[in-house]
């Protein structure tokens, strides 16, 4: 498999005979099928880590507080929002090269690139807020309300989640870049595809996150 | 219009799935180092795993030792540094160490990488008519990942504190609290290797599954599928699930053990439970992982041997199917004894005697392959024979520890060594010697010797069986696992003699796999040439060169018929190849399912073209 020809050569099939047609596989390209597999690993992934969480503080409940007394619901409601705009600001990218849009691509992608920094960058500041008054992952420096598993839990789950969407700033702006290379066509954008793709299971898992640790 | 060609119209860069076969001339480095050719991935996978499967071995050799000679000084003990090995007496703390990391390594850098690395880097594309994998480079990279998690696992051994020591199985708060096995930065080690490797085996996983789905060839449909292959689809899906799961626990331990977290430290409202119900989450499917790429091998060695279809094919992938299903509902019978609420522990009682069943069901299916069949004892087909026998001993077993009020008392015992080394060695392993006596001349070009596969093939049966058989009865004596004294309870003293007859049986077993390598390295260069198609298989990788030529097909291949196709009555030899094209007038084998139509490859008869009814024969 090779993805950086620019004009895709055709596929070309022999004639068949009898007892031998191709095979379609699921008529998803290799690339798209690949991050579709991937993303279910991460489901998985997160699935382990939220099963967790939910065994943990019914075990422990006197550990957690009500919602929004240690943690900043109002920041982390405007952060998510943040996210899911730069959900659509990703969808507005892959409708722009599907028409061949290339300055539309351009322009959604970077800022695309700048909510998702911008959500990175937030989250680190709560966090750096919130270790400051004893909200902390360890138990023998947890001194804010509540217990130290609400902590443990909270880095765990919200670490890893914003570590995924790092990584995934990071090869928005590869794909960035590529897309100011002129390497997407209206033929050949399955790289935006699968960038998206990847982008939008960050932020799903997100809502349930926010659901789950900040809301609930 | 061929509805390949309209994928490849919508966006996206084309799938090269044959690009035909051409001559490699990259540099050394590239093309043996670190290629993307799935055969060389695939041949680095096998000398990674053989030296780590020698590592696994060499250290059960030194369990094995303390066991029937406890507190004697071992024979070359000399040479392990005194935090290890006091005069040359093994320490407690280094046999559990021992106890870990054979566990550790046997499945993680041994089993898993030879079933899944090689035989699924080799076989998936050749077996499907594919060029390569989907992902060639993240086939190379899933390879360089493994590497360093097992040199990690090695080094953690030299560490202070020494290797990991809470058993493969890692419990908390065994592992998650240095005070009580002595092991820092060893557990530690371990957890991270486990997350690189766990990183390799998602690469690997995703790689396969992708190209298993998307790139067969003309006429490969899913019902055509060589057996080893949809065992690896299945598998990967499994590892696909799976390791996700053990990664997040793994991780969890891991900031119990260094950031000061307690997930599993019951003092500040951790659950040491959690830990068992997450490994084992993982860790039931990963004993599946285990064994079904080993019951693909099998089926093909089996129906090649016999000179037989194998027999209930369409039964055979559903058996595949359903084992992996059912086996994320049985995970509780690793907690049997945990305290959880009887009428919990008895659904995974029903739920673990169900799976038994079709696994049963393919054992019948591998002894209706052999009935009446021309069966050939080639060195393939004496393991593959061996493995059928021995797994349906280590899965008789395996119905007692199903029992919850059996498992009550067997739990953790030698029963259970007995039970997983009847389905590891005696079932995964001579399923592995199998494949690589199979397909040893495809890879390299050369034949192994048989008489020295036929000599490793008796010597290790016979003491693989006089080692692990008794553990049964050591188990039901009350001996425990992970034992380092077997002195130190006086109800012990009679089963001693029965340890060290197991010792002596072990170390001989050890001797006898250096006929295996003795045989494996000198046939690399010094064995039979190997033609094209040494076995008279079927398969789409024995209609190539041995070894194949890098792009392996010089055209796509045309597959018009199933695997199994031994002492078809269409033909006159007995074996009939998937690719080679049907006479005019030849009457069709039957595809196997009824929905041929489907998934066959079948196209409708034009209207003047003889009608072809089912045959029944």
């Amino acid at each position: 498999m090779s993805s950086d020809h620019a004009a895709p050569a055709p596929l070309v099939h022999p004639p068949t005979t009898r007892a031998v047609r191709p095979m379609e596989g699921m008529q998803v390209y290799n690339k798209k099928l690949g991050m579709w597999v991937f993303l279910l690993s991460e489901v998985m992934f997160f699935s382990g880590l939220i099963g967790a969480y939910i065994v943990l503080r019914f075990a422990n409940p006197e550990q957690w507080t009500d919602a929004g007394v240690v943690l900043n619901v109002p920041l982390t409601a405007f952060n998510t929002f943040m996210l899911i705009c730069s959900s659509v600001t990703m969808v507005k990218a892959f409708a722009a090269i599907e028409h061949g849009d290339q300055a539309g691509l351009r322009k959604w992608l970077i800022a695309t690139v700048i909510l998702g920094a911008a959500f990175v960058g937030i989250q680190v500041f709560e966090y750096i807020q919130l270790a400051g008054h004893g909200f902390v992952p360890m138990v023998d420096r947890y001194a804010a309300e509540g217990g130290p598993l609400y902590g443990a839990t909270f880095y765990t789950l919200t670490g890893f989640h914003g570590a995924h969407v790092t990584i995934g700033v990071l090869c928005m702006i590869f794909t960035t870049v590529l897309a100011f290379r002129g390497r997407y066509t209206r033929d050949d954008y399955g790289g935006v595809e699968i960038m998206g793709l990847y982008w939008h299971f960050v932020d799903l898992v997100w809502i349930i996150l926010f659901t789950i640790v900040y809301l609930i | 219009m061929s509805s390949v060609t309209a994928v490849a119209e919508r966006n996206v860069s084309v799938q090269h799935w044959a690009e035909p076969e051409h001559p490699d001339e990259r540099p050394f480095i590239r093309k043996y180092i670190f290629s993307t050719d799935h055969k060389v991935i695939g041949s680095q996978f096998l000398f990674l795993s053989l030296f780590f499967l020698l590592v696994g071995g060499l250290l059960a050799m030194m369990m094995r030792w303390q066991l029937g000679y406890p507190g004697e000084p071992m024979p070359g003990g000399g040479i392990l540094p005194e935090t290890m090995a006091a005069g040359g007496i093994l320490l407690p703390e280094f046999y559990n160490a021992l106890v870990t990391m054979h566990g550790t390594f046997m499945i993680f850098f041994a089993i898993m990488p030879l079933l899944v690395g090689v035989f699924g880097n080799w076989l998936i594309p050749l077996h499907i008519g594919a060029s390569d994998m989907a992902f060639p480079r993240l086939n190379m990279a899933s390879f360089w990942t493994a590497v360093p998690a097992g040199m990690l696992m090695l080094v953690s051994f030299f560490v202070e504190g020494g290797a990991a020591g809470a058993g493969w199985t890692a419990y908390a708060p065994l592992s998650a609290d240095p005070e009580y096995t002595g092991v820092s930065t060893g557990q530690q080690i371990w957890c991270v290797s486990l997350v690189v490797l766990g990183f390799s085996s998602l690469m690997g996983a995703v790689n396969y599954i992708t190209t298993i789905v998307n790139m067969r060839a003309p006429g490969m449909g899913w019902f055509r599928l060589p057996l080893p292959i949809w065992a690896l689809f299945i598998t990967a899906i499994l590892i696909l699930l799976a390791i996700p799961v053990l990664a997040g626990a793994v991780i969890l331990l891991l900031f119990d053990q260094t950031i000061g977290t307690s997930f599993f430290l019951p003092e500040t409202g951790g659950e040491p439970l959690l830990w068992q119900h997450l490994f084992w989450y993982f860790g039931h499917p990963e004993v599946y992982i285990l064994i079904l790429p080993a019951f693909g091998i099998v089926s093909e060695v089996i129906a090649n041997g016999a000179r037989k279809p194998i027999f209930g094919y369409p039964a055979m992938v559903g058996a595949i199917v359903a084992i992996a299903f059912l086996g994320w509902l049985v995970w509780g019978h690793h907690m049997f004894q945990s305290g959880m609420n009887p009428l919990l522990g008895t659904s995974f009682m029903v739920s673990t005697m169900i799976i038994a069943v079709p696994s049963a069901i393919k054992v019948f299916n591998w002894l209706g392959t052999l009935w009446r069949g021309n069966i050939h004892f080639h060195v393939p087909m004496l393991n593959a024979l061996a493995f059928v026998a021995m797994f349906v001993i280590g899965g008789l077993s395996g119905v007692f520890m199903a029992s919850t009020p059996v498992d009550i008392y067997i739990h953790d015992t030698y029963f259970i060594v007995a039970h997983l080394h009847y389905v590891l060695f005696g079932g995964s392993l001579f399923a592995i010697f199998a494949g690589i006596y199979f397909w040893f001349p495809k890879f390299f070009g050369r034949m192994l010797n048989p008489t020295l596969g036929t000599i490793h093939f008796g010597l290790t049966f016979v003491f693989y069986n006089l080692v692990f058989f008794p553990m049964h009865n050591l188990g039901l004596g009350g001996m425990m696992r992970r034992l380092y004294d077997p002195n130190a309870y006086a109800y012990l003293e009679p089963l001693q003699p029965m340890n060290t007859f197991i010792t002596v049986n072990a170390f001989l077993l050890g001797a006898a796999q250096l006929v295996f390598l003795v045989n494996f390295v000198w046939s690399l260069k010094g064995g039979k040439p190997a033609g094209p198609n040494p076995w008279n298989a079927n398969t789409l990788e024995w209609t190539l060169p041995s070894p194949p030529p890098h792009g392996n097909f010089a055209a796509i291949p045309r597959v018009y018929r199933g695997p199994y196709e031994y002492s078809a009555p269409q033909v006159e030899a007995d074996y009939w190849p998937q690719s080679e094209p049907p006479e005019p007038g030849q009457e069709p084998p039957v595809d196997y399912t009824v929905r041929e139509a489907l998934f066959s490859g079948d196209v409708p008869q034009p209207k003047d073209a003889p009608e072809t009814k089912g045959s029944d024969g």
